[in-house]
């Protein structure tokens, strides 16, 4: 792994974000109306159920890591798209770099595209609705984890399509999420679903990161075998995604598709 | 570093878009590539940019098999500029410059991007977004970041497309002058024929995958009993039996 390549295509997507204002307020504005839709939501249901009694916060940072999972699959989609949108795809693809350094340095700027815009609806949602997912104490940062390796495997799952697919493939790329978020339990128990579902969601990681979640919020009980698995079937989704971007980039090869992606 | 390339072919499905081409590029020699659109010259140079896996046939770095290359290796010495491929149009100039140096690892990068500009006038729009600029003044970008590296094979698809005669002139005579002064192999497709007789040691006419005739411009334009290559072109384009 060359660090410096890595740097460079970092750098390319940081100074796209620096060059323009209205790009970092579009990253920020999206989470900061969640934030108030959920918010408004949450303290509705508080009033309204005796499930939520003295817990407004559980809708509402359900809402707030649901949205960082977004954020960073999105993100990463977006990186890769910018190099289609901008029609730079054969130059990136010609220089001496590596997929796996692609691939780090996505993952590595698309976190900062997700901070610029979770952290203001994280600040914001303390003093407007008295929510902060600070209160799930230092297991937020495996949970934060879980997610963002999870999101940013969609990415690659979705920009192996790009490739295999061509630009056509973009819608897909804003519907991925919106596919497993009822699965996801995001907002509701799991025992919600029908059984043969819930066996489904138990593959994911996302009930098992948002059940803890609540699991803390709500029972002030944190379950460190629940946190490990969902980091362990994170990564291990990570690693397939990963081994699709390859095979996917291997089959661009042999279509002549790499070529006329973007033009 | 020498260019080869043997039996090379490209199927996608039951289409043949290359199909078994030969041809070699000493170092220092530049050699056109011209056909008519859709003949496979950019099929072409897709397999030798890596971009594209070959179905058959074998190229050669210095007498080496790419497919045996480091591709990281290999690729650091090559370069390509394409007016239809571009740089980010939101960064400027030398954040386009400094990106693809990172990427291509150059040394000394701040003293190259000075140099590269200097040499290609482009100081007076170094920090202006690249989406900003002139056609003539993009695709002397383009070119500056294809010499980035200062490759040792240069592959330039219509470097001058769509460019006045004066800055398609300049990017000629530098291109010109850039190559006997560091010389580099250079494969050039396009179809500008004074421009390929300027600066073609070489040329192939590709037709329908194959290579169906080659040599000097002179002696092709002799060969075919025209007065100039556009005319030799014409005619070897629109003769449907005529193969090498």
């Amino acid at each position: 792994m060359n660090w410096n390549k890595v740097y460079g295509l970092s750098l390319r997507h940081f100074y796209l974000i620096k060059s323009s204002f209205p790009r970092i307020l579009d990253l920020i504005y999206w989470p900061s109306i969640q934030i108030f839709l959920w918010g408004f939501i949450s303290k509705f249901f508080t009033l309204s159920s005796t499930y939520y009694n003295n817990t407004v916060g559980v809708i509402l940072s359900a809402a707030i890591l649901y949205d960082f999972l977004f954020r960073s699959s999105i993100s990463y989609n977006m990186m890769f798209l910018e190099e289609i949108w901008s029609r730079n795809f054969t130059n990136l693809f010609i220089s001496p770099i590596k997929i796996k350094e692609i691939i780090a340095a996505l993952t590595l700027t698309a976190i900062l595209r997700t901070l610029i815009g979770t952290v203001p609806a994280v600040l914001l949602a303390i003093p407007l609705f008295g929510v902060s997912i600070f209160k799930i104490g230092l297991p937020l940062i495996s949970l934060l984890l879980s997610l963002y390796l999870f999101g940013i495997t969609l990415g690659l799952l979705v920009t192996s399509g790009l490739i295999r697919f061509g630009p056509s493939f973009e819608n897909i790329a804003w519907a991925s999420l919106f596919f497993l978020a009822p699965l996801g339990c995001i907002y509701y128990p799991i025992e919600i679903l029908p059984h043969w579902l819930q066996i489904i969601a138990k593959i994911l990681p996302l009930v098992h990161i948002f059940e803890e979640m609540r699991n803390i919020l709500i029972n002030d009980i944190i379950s460190y075998t629940q946190i490990l698995l969902a980091i362990t079937i994170s990564i291990f989704y990570f690693m397939l995604g990963v081994a699709v971007f390859y095979i996917s980039y291997a089959g661009a090869k042999i279509r002549g598709t790499l070529i006329n992606v973007g033009e | 570093m020498k260019l080869e390339v043997k039996n090379l072919e490209k199927k996608f499905k039951d289409f043949t878009a290359v199909n078994n081409i030969n041809f070699l590029i000493n170092e220092g020699q530049t050699l056109g590539l011209l056909g008519p659109n859709g003949c496979g010259k950019t099929t072409t140079i897709g397999m030798l940019l890596g971009l594209i896996k070959p179905s058959n046939g074998q190229i050669f770095i210095d007498e080496k098999n790419f497919e045996n290359l480091n591709r990281e290796k290999v690729l650091s010495k090559i370069n390509f500029a394409s007016p239809y491929v571009e740089l980010p149009k939101k960064l400027t100039v030398r954040e386009n410059l400094e990106i693809y140096g990172r990427l291509y690892g150059v040394k000394d990068l701040k003293n190259r991007i000075f140099d590269i500009t200097d040499d290609l006038n482009l100081g007076s729009f170094i920090n202006k977004r690249t989406g900003e600029l002139s056609s003539g003044q993009k695709n002397r970008v383009s070119l500056a970041k294809s010499l980035i590296n200062k490759p040792k094979i240069l592959f330039l698809d219509e470097p001058t497309a769509s460019l006045d005669p004066d800055i398609g002139d300049f990017v000629r005579k530098y291109i010109e002058e850039y190559k006997s002064k560091n010389k580099i192999t250079i494969l050039l497709a396009s179809h500008n024929m004074k421009e390929v007789e300027r600066l073609c040691d070489q040329v192939i006419m590709m037709k329908e995958g194959k290579i169906v005739d080659r040599g000097t411009c002179q002696s092709l334009i002799e060969k075919h009993g025209r007065n100039n290559l556009e005319d030799t072109f014409l005619k070897i384009a629109r003769n449907k039996y005529e193969l090498e």
